[in-house]
């Protein structure tokens, strides 16, 4: 099962990174500060199997949530969950229970997922940038929505790139194609396509598991920066990561979630024996 | 070699004997490939050389390349030998009255050239390329993107398949009943489009459901992720991709498309045509309604249906060398194009 050796994070923590126990500041128990997705008793599956049992819980605005579990736990599928990605899955649904977010059940009939995906952006496991120049993968997202001035696009571009911390290693060369970044460099690439189509949440599927330590650090603190503006939902093998990163976390097993409370408590006093065993590497 | 017993001294046995023999086999079986390769090639290459050149300037016989079959007349002159085709025995005739009653042996279509074979080819060519490869293209997406695999999916699948298996003739005879009997289309270029295009398309629809395959998954999911459709998604970040694929796969379309006889043998193909398709038309829809002359059917129609002689064989290896030239030539403009798009899109 996936690694959980602790030594590493004391060397690779961000200088920019809080503190990895003493949480973010503000984060009481969760959940406390304003709701920004709210999910209500899901059950999900997939076919006949079910994949999420009745889950519970509330995700805060400009927060960052992490999802921790052992593989199969069904994290990534309820991350999924938030921008109806499971939808390309044939066969999959919500059996039961509510996803809301601001409010709205985001499986109603008359929602748009063209509109809901624009509002909640989503960096994948493996980074995706299509094959084609910098430029072209920032701004295809403005594109599909029929903005072509080129002074806009221009602005979008710098923006986003800033704003994913890439813009100074890029700048000179955002026509040449976006494949021939490095591994960490085309997930921040990934990271700035989404937040250039001004997303209110950004979903993070283990963005970081294909990377080196280098790189990884590189984009916890991009996640750092970020969570001033973009409620942040990150889905991570790696506890340290979830330690570092977030203000909450959930912890999750075998589809179930089993503790949802801010990352100081779950990783320094976790209430349930099973986080305990989890977060001390006594299994997964 | 000091110590000749050693562990791993070799020794005759009849696994190692076995071993050569299979691996001389092997070697064999493709070099006896690549022979009757060579021997059909070099034999149209050579035999067809010396009807499509000429050892005077310009070098290339331009009445075979740009002129309609005529006969071949053959007569004694002044104690020579003289070979002319119908047009230029005429003008012989009038200047040398004397000619007018002198015995020639005529043999059709062995003068003049293929120009109207060469242009009928490439006009089905294209135009059942375009038909198929829409048609390929639409259904492959279809299948691909759209359609969630179950029975009716399947069996869509299977006809496919099935239909690739189907001998040229019978589409030819299907082509006959559908297009030139019930839709009246008579023996017409139309008729010849849309029968080659059902022929090939199992192969434009395989080969680019394989291309469409071949897109990773992440780039789709990226896409939906930042709000395009699915339409956008296909249009922009997948298609653009596959189109090389389906490239190549259509340059094994072209090839057979210009290559089969039987198609096209009831449905399109003349025997011989004295005008090129765009000449002599009352209305303009007239054009997909005639038939027109092809390589692989003038191959057929000088081999096979008219009596055999030396005069013959020059016309026969000549088209066909023309023949492979065109075919060779395709391919290899679909290669540079091919490679042009892959350079661009690489991941």
């Amino acid at each position: 099962m996936e690694s959980t050796a602790p030594a590493p994070a004391i060397t690779l923590r961000p200088l920019s990174a809080p503190a990895a126990i003493p949480a973010a500041p503000g984060s009481a128990v969760a959940p406390a500060g304003e709701t920004l997705i709210d999910i209500d008793h899901v059950d999900f599956f997939y076919g006949a199997v079910q994949a999420l049992h009745d889950i519970s819980l509330h995700i805060e605005h400009k927060k960052v949530t992490a999802f921790i579990g052992p593989s199969g736990c069904g994290k990534s599928t309820l991350l999924r969950c938030f921008n109806r990605m499971n939808d390309l899955i044939d066969g999959t649904r919500v059996a039961s229970g509510t996803i809301k977010i601001r409010g709205i059940d985001i499986h109603r009939p008359d929602v748009d997922v063209i509109e809901l995906r624009k509002r909640v952006g989503m960096v994948f496991q493996k980074s995706n940038p299509f094959p084609k120049s910098i430029y072209e993968n920032i701004t295809y997202g403005l594109k599909l929505q029929g903005v072509n001035n080129a002074a806009r696009l221009d602005e979008v571009v710098e923006k986003s790139l800033r704003g994913a911390a890439l813009w100074n290693e890029v700048k000179d060369r955002l026509h040449t194609s976006g494949l021939g970044l490095s591994g960490g460099q085309q997930q921040r690439l990934c990271i700035a396509r989404a937040i250039a189509v001004e997303p209110e949440i950004i979903l993070m599927d283990e963005p970081c598991s294909a990377l080196d330590p280098v790189a990884t650090a590189k984009v916890e603190e991009l996640i750092q920066s970020l969570r001033e503006r973009y409620t942040i939902v990150i889905v991570t093998h790696n506890m340290q990561q979830a330690a570092r990163c977030s203000d909450s976390t959930a912890f999750f097993y075998m589809g179930k979630l089993i503790e949802y409370a801010p990352t100081r408590d779950i990783f320094m006093n976790p209430a349930s024996p099973q986080t305990e065993a989890y977060v001390s590497g006594r299994f997964g | 070699m000091a110590d000749p017993t050693h562990h791993f001294q070799a020794r005759p046995s009849a696994l190692r004997r076995s071993e050569s023999a299979i691996f001389w086999l092997f070697r064999g079986a493709t070099y006896l490939v690549l022979l009757c390769g060579a021997v059909v090639f070099l034999n149209i290459f050579i035999k067809g050389l010396s009807t499509v050149f000429q050892t005077k300037a310009p070098f290339v016989n331009t009445t075979f390349l740009t002129e309609a079959p005529e006969s071949l007349y053959v007569f004694e002159w002044q104690g020579k030998k003289m070979e002319m085709g119908d047009k230029e025995f005429r003008v012989f005739k009038e200047r040398n009255p004397a000619a007018a009653n002198v015995k020639s042996e005529s043999y059709v279509y062995c003068a003049g050239g293929i120009f109207p074979c060469i242009v009928g080819t490439v006009l089905l060519v294209i135009g059942s390329m375009t038909i198929a490869l829409t048609l390929g293209v639409c259904a492959a997406v279809y299948l691909n993107e759209y359609a969630r695999d179950g029975t009716f999916i399947r069996f869509v699948r299977l006809a496919i398949l099935n239909l690739a298996g189907v001998p040229s003739i019978v589409f030819g005879l299907f082509g006959y009943g559908m297009f030139v009997i019930f839709f009246g289309w008579n023996t017409s270029l139309l008729a010849g489009w849309f029968t080659l295009a059902f022929m090939v398309l199992p192969v434009v629809i395989t080969a680019s459901e394989e291309s469409l395959k071949a897109v990773p998954k992440g780039f789709r999911e990226g896409s939906l992720a930042l709000g395009a459709t699915k339409w956008q998604t296909i249009r922009k970040n997948v298609l653009p991709y596959a189109l090389p694929g389906i490239l190549t796969s259509s340059i094994l379309g072209i090839a057979r498309v210009a290559g089969e006889t039987a198609p096209i043998m009831f449905t399109a193909a003349s025997v011989l045509r004295t005008q090129l398709p765009w000449q002599g038309l009352t209305r303009w829809t007239d054009f997909f309604f005639q038939g027109v002359m092809a390589l692989p059917y003038h191959i057929y129609v000088v081999s096979a249906k008219i009596p055999q002689n030396e005069y013959t064989e020059r016309v026969q290896y000549g088209t066909a060398f023309v023949f492979l030239f065109i075919v060779a030539l395709t391919a290899a403009a679909s290669i540079v194009l091919r490679t042009r798009l892959r350079n661009r899109y690489k991941w």
